[in-house]
């Protein structure tokens, strides 16, 4: 064996072990790599924003002048003490509970229209999406002309069967209803498809022995379809929670000042929050509302937790 | 299992397998109607004139005015009516795109990488989902006005370029739609991470990223709230032009909803071309989710 073949042979052994080397950092390290973006995003305009919303809550600072000086907790004292923001804490509960509610009831009760043994089924699914595809603001404009107190569709058609017309745009719960249909009409179908295919993934076997049993569909509804959707629920629960608490687009187009009403009837938080940021230019102010709202958020969230805990344990002890 | 159980286990699938009655069909067709009214509603007034929803005795036949109130839309100088549709067509697409590309990537690491911290980094992930949107407006705003960038269609795609929910959705399907088996055939081959990904992950991946991508479509096409705040009238998307237009018109109705349904009829065309991928795309993600 002459010298050059073994010098061939070693560089293209180093040459294997190279590319062998460099397999492994392609297999170890690429993962990281395409998960990144991700990552590098989330902490550009969400982690980083986060934390900058508590730095800047905790100063003086608007618009024009910028950071301002150390303020502590003054914004948040400042926040707490103003009447306008119970009043949006309580309008953003009030139309979360008349959307949330009400929307998970209709939902089940389309999704088990739609598990049953439907001709067309797919029509019929399509059907009940295609609100999904109108933004909010369109919704709102199309709602709030059937809401008008002299006008709306909704007081003549009352007025017809000699109801009274309601002050849509002037009682509170009256206006917290019309924004709460709004958000129904756009997401009580999608709901109901999340809630199908919950109840699709639901063993036949369970509906067999349950009509064996003699139960019909009522008791097979209650005893077999509910309990076993729970998590199905919980999802659509807390979806819901997240984004009914934010609302923003409704209130704020419901009339034309978009500031939620002369008397701040339906002022949301994030109204609120828009209102101190923004025509205010007090972003101080602002974004200690962001982390109050925040704060309730979470404290819903853990509400839920614990009722749908609760149910179920109650429901394992009679089992 | 004996003749007689054999006998009702039959009785039993025969009646759960029965075609439901009227009053299922009656509901449903209820829903459908009240799922259908609002458009033609906006039909109905937005082809009629200033007077139309005032009238008491308000025709159920819709007017002759439809393309004259639309050109008043369009015609409408401070709401910009072509800007706003080619600009939410451009951010609608890029955002899906790019949504589509970094979700399927990091899907695929997820799904079918081994790395240190894989099942930790997915929580997070996850985790951020429940994170407002909200919280992060107002220093976003700061720094979107420090960098220049308030009035342009960057500030509204960049915090939409990738989501965790499009990397949790991907991750859930390429975990259970692509074989392990054809990932290491790959490497094998002597083929790179990302030539796997983008030869064997992405083709196989193409049903959900579909999905994604028109989910994700739909969702940027309607979206209010930061666009609203980081843009301005002379350089909107279709929302922020809608909200234009009712503060413009705040009387004439007609008009409004003629506006309305322009804004409404892309998203309606592709709804109809791909309403049962999105039904099915719905649908899978919340066995999974």
């Amino acid at each position: 064996m002459t010298t050059s073949t073994l010098v061939v042979k070693d560089l293209t052994l180093r040459g294997f072990r190279f590319r062998e080397n460099l397999g492994r950092w392609d297999v170890k390290y690429s993962p990281y790599l395409f998960i990144s973006p991700f990552f590098i995003l989330f902490g550009l305009v969400g982690l980083f924003p986060l934390l900058y919303t508590g730095w800047v809550s905790l100063h003086a600072w608007d618009l024009l002048g910028g950071q301002g000086k150390w303020t502590g907790f003054d914004n948040f004292a400042f926040v707490l003490q103003q009447r306008q923001f119970w009043i949006a804490l309580r309008n953003t509960l009030s139309i979360f509970l008349l959307s949330a509610v009400p929307q998970l009831i209709a939902a089940t009760a389309i999704a088990a229209a739609l598990d049953s043994n439907l001709r067309n089924k797919t029509f019929w699914r399509m059907s009940v999406l295609l609100p999904f595809v109108v933004m909010p603001v369109a919704v709102t404009l199309i709602f709030g002309s059937m809401f008008g107190e002299r006008y709306g569709l909704v007081n003549r058609t009352l007025g017809d069967i000699g109801l009274g017309p309601i002050r849509w745009h002037t009682d509170p719960l009256s206006s917290h209803i019309a924004i709460a249909t709004m958000v129904n009409f756009r997401w009580t179908g999608y709901n109901a498809l999340i809630l199908l295919a919950g109840m699709q993934a639901i063993s036949r076997d369970l509906y067999e022995a349950a009509t064996i049993d003699g139960a019909g569909w009522v008791s097979r509804f209650f005893r077999v379809t509910l309990p076993q959707l729970r998590p199905t629920i919980i999802f659509v629960i807390i979806t819901a929670t997240i984004g009914g608490l934010q609302i923003f687009d409704e209130p704020r187009l419901y009339d034309q000042n978009g500031l939620g009403g002369e008397d701040q009837q339906w002022m949301t938080m994030t109204i609120y929050l828009y209102k101190l940021g923004w025509p205010q230019l007090n972003f101080g102010r602002a974004a200690a509302v962001a982390w109050l709202l925040f704060l309730v958020i979470v404290a819903i969230g853990l509400i839920n937790l614990a009722i749908t805990r609760r149910i179920a344990t109650n429901e394992g002890r009679t089992a | 299992m004996s003749v007689l159980s054999a006998f009702n286990r039959r009785r039993a699938e025969a009646r759960i397998a029965q075609r439901p009655g009227a009053l299922v069909y009656g509901f449903l067709t209820f829903i459908l109607v009240a799922s259908v009214f609002p458009f033609y509603w906006s039909f109905l007034i937005g082809s009629g004139d200033a007077g139309t929803l005032s009238d008491t005795s308000m025709s159920w036949i819709p007017g002759a005015n439809f393309f004259a109130n639309a050109r008043s839309v369009i015609d409408n100088e401070s709401v910009n009516f072509w800007r706003a549709l080619g600009n939410s067509i451009v951010v609608s697409a890029v955002v899906s795109a790019s949504v589509v590309f970094f979700a399927t990537l990091a899907g695929f690491a997820f799904a079918k990488g081994r790395f240190t911290g894989q099942k930790g980094l997915l929580v997070f992930v996850i985790g951020t989902m429940c994170v407002p949107t909200q919280l992060s407006v107002v220093p976003l705003f700061i720094a979107m006005s420090a960098f220049g960038w308030t009035g342009t269609l960057g500030a509204v795609i960049l915090p939409g370029l990738v989501t965790a929910f499009g990397v949790f959705w991907m991750t859930q399907y390429i975990a259970q739609a692509l074989p392990d088996e054809l990932v290491e055939a790959g490497r094998i081959d002597g083929a790179s991470m990302f030539r796997t990904f983008w030869h064997i992950a992405l083709p196989a991946a193409r049903p959900a990223a579909a999905m994604l991508g028109l989910f994700t479509f739909i969702m940027s096409w309607t979206n209010f709230f930061w666009p609203f705040i980081v843009l301005n009238q002379t350089n909107p998307t279709l929302p922020v032009a809608l909200a234009t237009l009712q503060a413009n018109y705040f009387v004439d109705y007609s008009i409004v909803l003629a506006g309305v349904l322009l804004a409404t009829v892309p998203l309606l065309i592709l709804f109809i071309f791909a309403g049962r991928q999105l039904v099915e795309g719905i649908m899978r993600g919340a066995v999974k989710g």
